[in-house]
């Protein structure tokens, strides 16, 4: 309130009672949004990370005890260990019958053997072959791993991906064309409509029998083409929900850098136009520098997006096959709720936690950057 | 002057040449958006045999044949469809108006009123936007089930299995009061002004000046939420542990292990997700700007 409305107050004193009731007010109106925000976000963040020192369970007989990193000790022990092939009396290297070279076995090194004791319990995530030798990633909790490998590589896929994808959308939609409305209207549809739907309908899509997808691309090839079964396949099930993803959530994203493609003033692309710009000369020297904060702003959100991965997972692989579609939230849901361990939960809430402030800090730091140049 | 016809034309030919090929392509990637949608309506309307044998052409986006709604029937015996409808719905429009109600107030305390720690509260709730539901939704099921109500059979503890627990700790966001203090800000002070010499208290000035000329911001808040609510998965999945309080959204379960039923599956599919699509045609403009501004959040 100005000065204005206190001068004007009729009553003696009125301008002291009017502030007090008014700051009272202030407080009375955002109390309860106060109030519900602290019960049901804040002291639950807390909680989170106050649980993750622990082992409490969802309903349990013991008391709840304190335990430290244990937790994330349990989940994070991971060991790259080189395995050199077995050699004969006279050092040559031995081949298996099938001519393959043969290693010692893994587990001589991982079950109780005294002098790996670094190395005890530790089981395989992945193995590559280095030459003659084998290498292993070993990790104490491989669901794990592979849920935190797996989000990492569908975050870095889809956010260039996905941005990619919508800004050739929005540069498509964004020409004045009789009925172009009906497109946009068309593109953003799957946005509201819930990923629970989407999923289950893909479902059907992908179905390695008779499925949509694959119906389609042996009609389309004459039957050249068989197809696969998508979501059934450990090599092609998470690039099956990434391709679903994007789908649903392009048009999303395709909106924002609409809006951004219109705040660029029309008079640069007539200026370029005067002087003979192609449309890619366009693109690169104004429409692409008029876009860099939107650029930095939508990679942003589509990566806040990705890690919270879990609908498509749930609804269409369980995390299969071969734990090769688990994700960090869907092992968070799991062992938080399934299993009735909100200690280990909360670690993994914590864990993606971090993640997402580490993102957000390094958008301040990019947008800081461009500010000052 | 013959020649700078001739060249005008040929610009011109090339002209509709592009345009042509725009709408060509706005086309072939529009049909990408909607031919899956379509295929999900058109299928809940067959038996599943013809489905399957549709799937292999083009037939499969066309309603023919056997068609009937007997799908639906299917799923509506299969589920109880009617319940979970009735849940979603109930759980949807009462979050929805108490928190349009509660951050809208909040909003207008932020913007338009002037009291002591203001600023400082503001910055919490800000700073609250960065925590994804995700990683709270854990300890936040722990909490509930140790949390206290008053029930039709009186006092208990814990608040699994309830409308309560699918409401409450969504009426409040960070967002939406975000998106109210934003907008009430840039209302003009006059007439906010003006009322209070005339006598008015905050609460009426909220009421009867600020509410009335505030409805794209309403619609905006409430268009998100509905979104959210009723598309809603991870939380009643955790909460709503028998029929009585499951909304639709969970109730796609119960098709997990049903591979052969697609009709039935499509049919459930269709009768959740068509209000919204109706809605979403008829309100599109208000649609595509909420969740637009939704994207401001960052």
């Amino acid at each position: 309130m100005s000065e204005l409305s206190a001068q004007v107050m009729p009553k003696r004193g009125g301008k002291h009672a009017g502030k007090r009731q008014e700051a009272l007010r202030g407080w009375l109106f955002a109390a309860p949004v106060i109030l519900l925000l602290t019960v049901f976000v804040i002291a639950p963040f807390f909680f989170a990370i106050g649980f993750s020192f622990t082992n409490q369970r969802l309903i349990s007989p013991n008391p709840t005890e304190f335990v430290g990193l244990r937790n994330y000790k349990n989940m994070m022990t991971m060991r790259f260990y080189t395995l050199e092939p077995e050699l004969d009396p006279n050092g040559n290297v031995v081949l298996d019958e099938d001519g393959n070279i043969s290693y010692p076995r893994l587990r001589s090194f991982t079950r109780n053997n005294p002098d790996y004791p670094k190395l005890n319990g530790l089981r395989e995530v992945h193995s590559w072959q280095v030459g003659q030798n084998r290498l292993y990633l070993l990790g104490s909790d491989v669901v794990f791993v592979r849920a935190l490998l797996n989000t990492l590589l569908f975050v870095m896929v889809v956010a260039p991906l996905q941005g990619g994808l919508a800004l050739l959308l929005a540069l498509l939609i964004n020409k004045r064309l009789p009925g172009i409305n009906i497109f946009r209207t068309i593109y953003f549809m799957p946005v509201v409509i819930s990923m629970v739907v989407i999923a289950m309908l893909w479902r059907f899509i992908y179905d390695g029998n008779n499925g949509l997808l694959n119906s389609l691309i042996s009609f389309i090839s004459f039957g050249n083409f068989q197809g696969a079964d998508w979501l059934g396949n450990p090599s092609l099930a998470l690039g099956a929900i990434l391709a679903m993803s994007v789908w649903q959530s392009v048009g999303f994203h395709m909106i924002i850098w609409l809006a951004g493609l219109q705040t660029i003033p029309s008079v640069l692309y007539e200026a370029a136009s005067t002087e003979g710009a192609n449309g890619w000369q366009k693109f690169r020297h104004v429409t692409w520098p008029g876009l860099r904060n939107t650029a930095v702003f939508i990679l942003i959100i589509i990566t806040m997006q990705a890690f919270g991965l879990f609908v498509q997972v749930d609804v269409m692989t369980n995390g299969g096959p071969l734990d090769s579609t688990q994700s960090l939230v869907f092992q968070s849901y799991v062992r938080g709720f399934q299993k009735q361990d909100i200690a280990g939960g909360s670690a993994i809430s914590v864990l993606l936690f971090l993640i997402v402030i580490g993102i957000s800090l390094f958008q301040a730091w990019v947008t800081r950057d461009r500010q000052a140049s | 002057m013959a020649g700078a016809e001739k060249a005008k034309t040929v610009k011109g030919r090339g002209h509709r040449f592009h345009i042509l090929l725009r709408y060509a392509l706005l086309i072939t990637v529009g049909s990408i958006f909607i031919f899956p949608l379509v295929f999900m309506i058109v299928s809940s309307l067959k038996p599943d045999l013809q489905l399957l044998r549709d799937s292999g052409s083009l037939l499969a986006f066309v309603p023919h044949g056997d068609i009937s709604l007997q799908n639906y029937f299917d799923a509506f015996e299969r589920v109880p469809l009617a319940r979970f409808m009735f849940n979603s719905v109930f759980v949807t429009v009462v979050t929805v108006f108490f928190s349009l109600l509660l951050c809208s107030l909040a909003g207008f305390a932020f913007a338009i009123l002037r009291w002591p720690g203001k600023n400082i509260v503001l910055a919490v709730l800000v700073a609250t936007l960065i925590i994804p539901f995700d990683t709270i939704s854990v300890p936040l099921l722990l909490l509930v089930n140790e949390l206290p109500m008053i029930s039709r059979d009186g006092f208990k503890i814990g608040w699994l299995d309830t409308y309560h627990v699918q409401i409450v700790p969504f009426i409040a966001d960070a967002f939406t009061v975000f998106l109210f203090t934003q907008f009430f800000r840039d209302l003009p002070k006059e007439i906010i002004e003006a009322a209070r010499i005339d006598g008015a208290s905050w609460f009426q000035i909220y009421r009867r000046v600020v509410v009335p000329i505030s409805g794209p911001v309403f619609a905006t808040a409430a268009i998100l939420k509905f979104l959210h609510m009723y598309n809603q998965y991870l939380w009643p999945l955790m909460t709503s542990q028998t029929e009585e309080f499951r909304p639709v959204m969970v109730g796609v379960q119960y098709f997990f292990q049903l591979n052969v039923a697609w009709g039935e599956i499509m049919a459930y599919l269709s009768f959740i997700t068509i209000p919204v699509l109706i809605f979403y045609l008829f309100l599109q403009r208000a649609f595509i700007e909420s969740i637009a501004s939704s994207g401001v959040k960052g």
